[in-house]
This record gives C-alpha cells, structure tokens and sequence, in this order.
C-alpha cells in the first residue's frame, strides 16, 4: 500500500508539472479582463470575450485556415514523395544507392531556415514568374517545407519498409503484379504506422514552423497561426494575452485531431524518433 | 558493415527479380495509360512554368526548367529507370529548396554581402551621387503630387515655367501625357497611376522623403508633400581616377574592400559586393571579436542539448515507471494529463511560458510572492530555457517508455527476482538496459533537433540577456540564434559572415547526424 501512495504522489507532481501551465492558459482564455497581469491559475471570473475579440478584432479564421491548409498539404504531400523515394530505396539496387541515401542524411540535417537569405531570393524570383507559388502564398511556402521534410522522411519511412519481408512483394510480382501495384498493395498499407507517425510529426513541425512564415507569409490574408498570434503579443503583450490564449487553445485542436484520428497506427511506430519545440 | 548487401540480394540488383516481362511493357493498358498522363502532366507543368519565363527573357530559367522536363520525360516514358521513378519527385525538391540555397549560403559565405555591401558597384555610385543631392540656389522647382503604380511609388511633376509634366521614379524620369492639372499647378490624376490622398501621403511620408529620382547631374527629391526640388549631387564618380570627388576630398576605390575610401581612413557608407576569399570562415575561428563568442556560445549550446535530451528522458522514463504497477490505479487519466503539452502548438507555449517568467506580470513571480527578474540574469535564464525544454520534450519520451516498458517481458524481471536481485538490480540491470535501447534512436534525433532549437530559446530569451558591454552575443543563444542575430540584428545585418557561421553549424549537425545516424543501426543490429 506504501509503495502505491509514493507512486501517487509523484504522479500527481509530474501531472501537475505538464498541466499547469495549460490551466494558466485556459485561465488567461476565459478571463474577462484579458490581459496578462490579472491573470491567474484559478478564473476569477469566465467570459467568452476574448473569443469574440479575437474574431472580431484580427483575421483569426483566415490564419487558422491558412495553417490547416499548409500543414495539412505539407504533412500529405511530403508523406507521399517521402514513401516513394522510400520505396526506391529499399527494394531496389541501382548505382549510387548507397551515396544517395549517405547525402540525403547530410542534406537534410541543414536547416532550411539558416539559408533564408538565399530562400528569399528565390522566392522573389518565384513571385515575379509564378506569382502562385511565390512570396505571401501558400502554396510557395508548402512546396519549400516539403523541400526541407522530404530527407528525413524518407530515412524513417524506408527504415520502416526494411522491415516488411521483401517475400511479399516478390510472390505479388510473380502472381503477375507490377512494381507500382505491389507498392500500393503490399508495402504501403503494411506500413501505415510509419506513414502515420511521419503525416503526425510534419504536421506538427509545419503548424508549429513560425521563423519562415514570418518572413514569407507578411500579407493579412496569408499569415499562419504562428505569425499572426506572434503579431498579437508583439503589439500589445499584456492586454491582448487573453486573446492569445483563446488562439492557443484553438490551436491544439487540429492536432489533437490529427493525434487521435492517426492513433490507431501510431502504437508501432512511435520510437521511430521525434522531437518537438 | 550495415550496407553490404548478401550476394543473394546482389543478384537482384537493377530493377529487383526479374518481373514477367510481358505484363510490365508494353502489353500491360494501364501501363500506357499510365505513360500517358505522365506524359500530359510533364508537359503540362513545363508549358506552364516556361511561358512567364520566355515573355520575361528569363532564358536560364528556361534552359533548367528544359533540363529538369527532359530528365522526367527521360525517367518516366522509359519502361526501365525503375528507381528514377519513385526518386525524381524528393529529388527535385530536394535540389530546389535545400541543396541549392546551401551551395547559395556557401557562396555567400565567400564574399561581403550586408548592410552596405548589398549590390553592384554601379549601384553603389549611383546610391552615393544621389544621396548627396543637395539643393542649391535656383534649383529647378516642381510642383509635386505623390501616386502609386503597382505598389510603388511615383513621383508626378509639374514645371511651373514650361508646364511640362513629368512621372519621376528610382529609375529615372520620364514625360508623361495625358496627365489632368489641378488647383495650384498640381497634377490632379493620371491614367495608370493612383493618386493618394494627403492622409495616405501622410502614412508614408518616410518613403517619400527618401524617394529619390535620378537625373542627369543630381536628383529631384521631395520638399514636403506638394513640393520638389532638382538638387545638384555633391559627390561624383570619376571613371578616370576610378573615385568618388566632393567637398574638397577624393575617395578612392578599395576593390578589396569593396568601398571607396579616402586618405585619411574614411569610407563612404554605399559599398558594393567583392568576394572575400575565406575571409569570413576564417574570421569565425582567429578573429578575437568573435571567436571568443563561438566557443562561449558553443560551450553553452553543447550544454543545453545534452541537459534538454538527459532531463526529458530522465523525468519521461520516470513518470513511466511510476505508472507502471500491476495494481496502479487511474493510469489512463494521468497518462492523457501528461500527455496533454504535446498537443499544445509548441510555438505559442513558449511565448506563455515566457510571459509566466515575467517580472511584474508573470505567474512564476506572483505565485511564488517573488520579484525576481528570471530571464535577466545568466544562470536563471538558462535554467529557465531548459525548465520550458523539459516542459515541452517529456511528454514524448514519457510516451515512448511507456510503449517500451509493456514490451519488456515479465519473465525476465521473474527470472532476475529468483536469481536474488533486488528490485533495484533489477531495475539497473533488466529494465534500464532495455529501455535505453528503445529510446536510443529518440535521445540521438532529440539531440540533433535540440543543438539547433531555434524557436525554444528565440521565443523565449531571444538569446538574451545581454552583457551591457556587449549586445551581439547573450548568455542563453546557441549558435543558430547567434547566426540568426548576425545575418538579420541591429548591428547592421552582415550575410557573408553569417553564411560563414551557418557552414559551421551545418557541418557540426551533419556530422552529429551521421554518428547518430550509425549508433542507431548498430542498436537496431542489437535487437
């Protein structure tokens, strides 16, 4: 029995450690007052003011929008080119199989953001041919975080894809298959916990991704979560940090969606590796 | 030893077995099909990315864009090239967005590129003769209405004596027709330009203050918003002399420097863009201003790695055990509370915990009756990036436990417990060991992710805070902060040294990378 109490304890510490601060937040969310001296761990009063406020007073849904659309696209995109280079190099032996996946492990360990200078050239060269792909656009932006996801993806995935008995896809070939057929049939829906996990960590990595989107995406209608609730506590840190909070706690709901409605697959591939910040 | 291949797995080099041939091409219809939309969508993409290129003369663009069309066309029309198919896609995002702005940053690496350093030399004359416009007595006069052209904007001009009219932008001035006159002798409205209103000039009188419209021998500049002068530049370049004369003084061209210098060590603010050789790489190393920092901030960068993947694992791995009792009651709902800061968007939480650090506002101060400045000094500040680290890391390795612990199997702990161990030694020897092994690839990708974690200390410190002495380098920035400080600061934004520091950076990750890279294959061989 002691032994449990202590247990108890020291779960209830670590608890209170990891929600504490998400109940400040909901705190900050409902306080009427908004701002962020009078906000405490307990509400002193609740409202929905700072909901309407944000609405009302900033282009909240366009950002939410814009960083479901982004994220979304960039996690479904970079799965998708990931696993076929994946597959590539997994079933297959060609030359320059080895130096291939040795360079995609030391080009993507650089991070994309430190060549923002030469990014930002490019991408005004985008803008002035492809004004679609280019500056303050979208899909500029999804096409370059999949430039930076696919390496590292296709490592996991293809580490994955080792796994699965390359038997399978030989007696799918021999019953007559193709290699396309036997990559959709076999080895793509064995895999679905490493294509889960990938989708969940890209989506988590874009939505949370703020230093190029600050620098990209400027104009009103094309601002992320992250740009523009940065932008809220820029202008005003202490008066608008209720709205902030009601912004932050909106934003945790399409991951904990993305969380839950890939949980099923995600039990296997979860040591796979990631981190998060 | 991990990549050699079995000489079995040899014989299938190439496209694998060998597949049944007559299925594959050309007999199988979706294989045609296949070919053939492939075929429309390459050529699709490639007409529609080379028609703004070929109208704007942008031959090469063109000439890539035709390259990159034919090697698809080469890859994917062909029925062999097996692995080009499957790889054309990551390797062409590949080259565009990550291999080509690192060759980039390489090559900016190698010159002076900043604040002063940004464009051509002729750029930089014409910067230096038109900034030193100065107006002279009787000066040409305009009568001045401020527009906007595409965003941009344009002067338009009345001469009071000749009525002429003219549009006036950093290119040059031009006459302009059509142009409707107005009460004063102003231009009241013009096809193709929008005129602002006094409060629209008003919001942007900075820009119009420093619009300034070359002409011949000087520049027309903006006196007020409904005025405008020609002023004569006091500064000319000479091609002779290859320098820059005024005001009594002559400023030589220093090709090395890229700046035109006078005798007496003074240089002209407007300079050009010149390689530098390794000037800047080397500087990161044997320049004294600086590379005392890059050890300090690597120190440290080194410090906060380590201690963020130790402390995540520590308290994740602990939690997990704590949980972990036959008899344990409520595991479900602690677990979905520890869990819950990994679902809370990463970027906005470290701006909360940043503010719950504040002085006079913050929560940490208020709840704990203190005034205590936590981010201001050096040793609080970094525990408190750490404590926000740990925040936001444990919930995944407390995850990844968790998952681990259920797979270790009761018979060992058993078989250990009728040996005599304590549960100590069962612990140390039998659980831990196993653990570790399935966190392993985890604690090396944290790291690795860590060593470069921008946003956890950006938002949170912004690298601060800042000897007084001293504003470039503060006691929590880690590298990439510090780079990012150089290349985009207020000291004047200096690219090539920046680039410099990012090849450092770069090659300290990459080789992190491929350590860890071969630590987790040799783990993965363990189990």
């Amino acid at each position: 029995m002691r032994a449990l109490a202590w247990r108890h304890a020291a779960a209830v510490l670590i608890t209170a450690f990891a929600v504490l601060p998400i109940v400040f937040v909901v705190s900050a969310a409902l306080n009427p007052i908004g701002t962020l001296s009078s906000t405490n761990l307990v509400p002193r009063g609740a409202g929905f003011g700072n909901l309407s406020r944000l609405v009302e007073e900033t282009h909240f849904w366009t950002w939410y929008r814009n960083s479901i659309v982004v994220s979304g696209l960039t996690a479904a995109l970079a799965v998708a080119v990931s696993a076929l280079s994946a597959y590539a190099f997994s079933r297959f032996r060609f030359p320059g199989r080895r130096a291939g996946l040795v360079s995609l492990l030391v080009i993507q360990a650089f991070p994309q953001f430190l060549a923002i200078v030469p990014l930002y050239v490019i991408f005004s060269a985008i803008s002035d041919n492809w004004p679609a792909f280019g500056l303050n656009s979208v899909w500029g932006v999804v096409l370059l975080y999949i430039g930076g996801q696919v390496g590292v993806n296709t490592w996991l995935i293809k580490g994955f894809f080792d796994s699965i008995p390359r038997e399978l896809d030989d007696a799918m070939r021999i019953d007559g298959c193709t290699h396309t057929q036997a990559f959709l049939r076999v080895v793509l829906p064995l895999a679905a916990p490493v294509l889960a996990i990938s989708g969940l960590l890209v989506f988590i990595a874009t939505i949370n991704e703020f230093l190029i989107a600050s620098v990209f995406l400027t104009g009103d209608d094309a601002r992320t979560l992250a740009v523009g609730l940065f932008g809220l506590l820029a202008d005003q840190r202490n008066a608008n940090f209720g709205m902030f909070a009601v912004g932050t706690l909106l934003t945790a709901i399409p991951t904990v969606l993305v969380f839950q409605f890939l949980q099923r697959y995600i039990v296997h591939g979860l040591t796979a590796g990631a981190v998060k910040g | 030893m991990t990549m050699l291949q079995t000489p079995a797995r040899r014989r299938r080099a190439g496209t694998g077995a060998p597949p049944p041939r007559t299925r594959n091409w050309p007999g199988s219809a979706s294989g045609v099909a296949g070919r053939v939309l492939a075929l429309g969508l390459i050529l699709g993409i490639a007409v529609w990315a080379a028609v703004p290129l070929v109208s704007s003369g942008a031959w090469t663009g063109v000439a890539i864009t035709a390259v990159a069309t034919g090697i698809a066309l080469y890859a994917y029309l062909s029925p062999r090239r097996l692995p080009a198919k499957y790889l054309l896609p990551t390797t062409f995002l590949l080259v565009a967005f990550q291999v080509f702005p690192v060759l980039y940053t390489m090559s900016l690496a190698l010159t002076n590129i900043g604040d002063g350093h940004l464009g051509s030399k002729q750029e930089a004359i014409t910067a230096i003769e038109t900034s030193s416009v100065r107006r002279e007595a009787g000066s040409a006069e305009f009568r001045l209405t401020v527009a906007e052209r595409d965003g941009a904007l344009v002067f338009l001009l009345a001469d009071p004596a000749t009525r002429a009219t003219y549009a006036g932008t950093p290119d040059g001035l031009r006459p302009l027709d059509g142009a409707v006159p107005g009460p004063g002798g102003r231009i009241a409205a013009a096809d193709g330009y929008t005129v602002l209103t006094g409060a629209q000039a008003a919001a942007r009188s900075a820009e119009i203050t420093a619009l300034t419209v070359p002409v011949d021998g000087g520049a027309i500049r903006s006196q007020g918003l409904t005025r405008a002068y020609q002023g004569k530049a006091v500064l000319a370049y000479d091609a002779g002399c290859d320098c820059v004369t005024g005001e009594g003084r002559i400023w030589r061209s220093d090709e090395t420097q890229g700046r035109f210098v006078a005798a007496d060590g003074h240089a002209l603010p407007q300079g050009w863009q010149v390689g530098v050789g390794l000037a800047n790489l080397t500087a990161a190393l044997t320049n004294p201003k600086i590379n005392a920092h890059f050890a300090g901030v690597f120190a440290w960068n080194l410090v906060y790695a380590v201690g963020v993947v130790v402390l995540t694992a520590a308290l994740g791995v602990a939690a997990a055990l704590v949980l972990h009792h036959r008899r344990m009651r409520g595991v479900r709902a602690y677990r979905t509370l520890i869990v819950l800061p990994y679902a809370m968007p990463a970027f906005a939480m470290l701006l909360v915990w940043r503010d719950m650090f504040n002085t006079d506002f913050g929560l940490i101060n208020r709840l704990l009756g203190l005034h205590t400045d936590w981010l201001g000094t050096p040793l609080t500040a970094r525990l408190s990036v750490l404590l926000v680290q740990l925040w936001l890391g444990f919930p995944y390795m407390f995850l990844v436990a968790t998952g681990a612990l259920q797979t270790i199997p009761d018979e060992y702990l058993e078989a250990a417990e009728v040996d005599g161990a304590s549960p100590w030694q069962r612990f140390r020897q039998v659980t831990l060991p196993l653990l570790l092994l399935a966190l392993a690839p985890l604690l090396v990708s944290s790291f690795a992710f860590n060593f470069n974690n921008f946003n956890g200390v950006f938002l949170v410190t912004s690298g601060g805070p800042f000897p007084s002495d001293n504003p470039t380098v503060g006691a929590t920035d880690l590298l990439i902060t510090y780079t990012f400080r150089l290349a985009f600061g207020q000291q004047g934004a200096e690219y090539g040294l920046a680039a410099a520091m990012s090849i450092y950076v770069y090659l300290i990750v990459a080789v992190i990378s491929i350590i860890g890279f071969r630590r987790t294959r040799a783990f993965k061989e363990v189990t």
